[in-house]
């Protein structure tokens, strides 16, 4: 990352999967007409998604994919660090846990118990948790699948020696850019674009659907108000709140406090 | 002007030909999405002909209306602020040579995601969109270097703008000296006319463009019982706000209440959204950034919306976000609007439209703040549900 541009050697980029369905990797693919310009300006050293060669460390960018769910990945994850000089999360998964996190409302012992034949073989963390529980992240990209445009920005501005343009502002900043209404207030359609972090484009809501907070929460999330504003009882807040980013922290904290308001009052 | 002049409903549409004519993209009201846009519209048969919306604190729906009105209906969430500032533009576009210096510097850019136009009419404007629209200029374009793509948009701008005959519930602008009645600011004011078997618009005009313009529609003379019901349109309107403001003293009781307990009731249920700075007609702040494309050898500087309930919007380099908590995020943009503003440039920043009181997803009401807070020392009580159904 040091040389500039020009210089003999491009950097080295690589992409390391943790427990993940892939997608945000496939995001990576779904560049096409920029992919050949990123392949140009970066020396992909590990992306089994995309080949089979692979260069050894150090590493001046490692994209990283996946929650950290099984001890081997907690080791693997420090080694993945030590070679990376940059080291971007990327999606629900590596930033929150992700959809794998419902485990830590859960008994995972019961989980193996339930789903494999002999459990005895199966070794496995209580919780799946964010790469940055376990080493020092550079930069975060949320959501489920990341957002193409932010991953190529991102990956532009690590090329450029700048800061990249990402805000975790709410997704209803990106909603009145591009004139998407109001599902909510014009419509009564439940939507976490309120308390949920921007870089997605509003997208879901311009196909008139709430947002599902896939981006996890936004920097100052209040998510009670709006809890109530939508009308949702108890198991329906729960539901709303535990989906791609059930253990980050203010989802969690909210979705907790309201299933304490369904167990003392019953279903609202 | 020139008299008063009347133009049939059918007759209308020449309006619209007059502007099409002279290069003019009409901009007006029309139904999308179940709300009352402000997009390109071809003719009268784009307005929401016989339809109106249904606005309290955080809830907004349309329904049908009894008649055929053409502008029968309030406010919906655009205002001009979308054509005077759009919400993503570039500044500047550049290219950077081997040697690292920039060339073909263009500032042509006018690339809008939605590729806006430069001249457009705008028709159906109100009362406070009129008084947004000159306090929005006031910020553009009166300080010393104004940005001469936003000033060509302002000049070219024609204002259609039309008489409100009914308030909305989240309405004030009747306290912030801002309507219902328009006054000036226009090309051509329209001022609709129905019952049962006449459907009229009563034309006056505010400029030589308007004259001109109003010279190609089919119109005859006002009829002084025509006139008459005109005058009573705005006034009709003004009887129906319920919701009040009082501007005089707003600004010296915010200042003098910067640590009232009720900031921080509001911050609770704040969610930090910027729904009501997005709506806001007069609501200017953009954040600036330089992108740069994955070769490195293009760069553009980026103009978007932005908003003060964004942490980043105060940042400062050694000190990070100066209003990290909600409390001072919306004390910051309260007291901006009805108080501060005023230092700045000599007029308050709200014209009391009421869009941030709807489209606030939990239905915060600036008005019911300042009455909190003890701004309103007059005015009947309301007893409006926050939320129905």
């Amino acid at each position: 990352m040091d040389e500039g541009p020009g210089a003999v050697s491009p950097p080295t980029l690589a992409v390391w999967k943790f427990s993940s369905c892939d997608g945000c990797q496939l995001t990576l693919l779904h560049c096409e007409d920029e992919l050949l310009q990123v392949a140009g300006r970066v020396r992909i050293a590990e992306f089994l998604e995309a080949t089979s060669a692979s260069v050894e460390g150090p590493y001046d960018v490692s994209l990283v994919e996946g929650s950290v769910t099984t001890p081997h990945e907690a080791d693997r994850i420090r080694e993945i660090r030590a070679q990376s000089r940059v080291l971007v999360a990327i999606g629900a998964c590596a930033t929150a846990g992700g959809i794998q996190a419902l485990r830590n409302f859960a008994d995972v012992a019961e989980f193996t118990r339930l789903v494999y034949a002999t459990p005895d073989y199966i070794s496995t963390l209580a919780t799946s948790t964010p790469i940055s529980a376990h080493v020092k992240v550079d930069l975060e990209l949320r959501g489920c699948p990341i957002d193409r445009d932010q991953l190529l920005e991102a990956i532009s501005a690590l090329l450029a020696h700048r800061r990249p343009r990402l805000r975790a502002h709410s997704v209803c900043i990106e909603c009145k850019r591009r004139g998407t209404p109001c599902l909510l207030v014009g419509g009564g359609v439940p939507c976490l674009g309120p308390v949920t972090a921007a870089g997605c484009g509003a997208l879901c809501p311009s196909y008139g659907r709430g947002c599902f907070g896939c981006f996890g929460p936004q920097e100052t999330p209040n998510p009670e108000p709006l809890i109530e504003a939508v009308g949702w009882g108890s198991d329906e807040a729960v539901r709303a709140l535990r989906t791609f980013n059930a253990a980050a922290p203010a989802f969690r904290h909210a979705s907790e406090a309201a299933a304490a308001r369904g167990r003392i009052g019953g279903r609202r | 002007m020139t008299d008063d002049r009347v133009i049939a409903r059918e007759d209308l549409d020449a309006l619209f030909d007059a502007l099409h004519r002279c290069g003019y993209t009409v901009v007006g009201p029309t139904v999308r999405d179940s709300t009352i846009r402000l997009a390109e519209i071809a003719g009268t048969r784009d307005l929401p002909a016989g339809v109106t919306d249904e606005q309290e604190a955080g809830r907004y729906r349309l329904a049908q209306r009894e008649d055929a009105a053409l502008f029968g209906f309030n406010l919906g969430p655009d205002s001009l602020k979308r054509w005077q500032l759009p919400p993503d533009r570039t500044v500047w576009r550049a290219r950077r040579k081997p040697d690292g210096e920039l060339t073909d510097f263009s500032t042509d850019a006018r690339s809008g995601p939605a590729g806006m136009p430069d001249r457009i009419a705008y028709i159906g404007a109100r009362a406070c969109e009129l008084h947004a629209r000159a306090i929005l200029e006031r910020v553009l374009l009166g300080g010393n270097h104004p940005d001469p793509e936003l000033r060509e948009r302002a000049d070219a701008l024609i204002v259609i703008a039309v008489q409100c005959g009914e308030a909305g519930p989240t309405c004030f602008c009747a306290s912030m000296g801002a309507g219902p009645k328009v006054t000036s600011g226009y090309d051509i004011l329209l001022t609709e006319l129905l019952d049962a078997d006449h459907h009229v618009f009563i034309a006056a005009t505010g400029s030589v463009r308007g004259e001109e313009l109003l010279a190609e529609v089919p119109t005859r003379r006002a009829g002084s019982e025509e006139l008459a019901a005109a005058r009573a349109t705005p006034a009709r309107a003004a009887e129906q706000i319920q919701r009040k403001l009082d501007a005089d003293w707003v600004k010296e009781l915010l200042y003098a209440h910067l640590e009232h307990p009720e900031w921080e009731s509001v911050a609770q249920r704040c969610l930090t959204c910027g729904n009501c700075t997005m709506v806001c007609p007069t609501c200017f702040c953009t954040s600036v950034e330089d992108v740069t494309d994955l070769t490195g050898e293009q760069v553009e500087r980026r103009q978007q919306w932005d908003s003060c309930f964004a942490v980043d919007h105060s940042y400062m380099h050694g000190g990070g976000p100066a209003r990290q908590s909600a409390r001072s995020r919306y004390r910051q943009w309260m007291t901006h609007k009805l108080a501060s503003w005023d230092d700045q440039f000599g007029t308050s920043g709200c014209v009391g439209c009421g869009r941030c009181i709807t489209w606030c997803p939990v239905g915060i009401d600036i008005t019911e703040e300042a009455q909190a807070i003890g701004a309103v020392t007059h005015g009947p009580a309301r007893a409006t549900p926050a939320k129905e159904d």
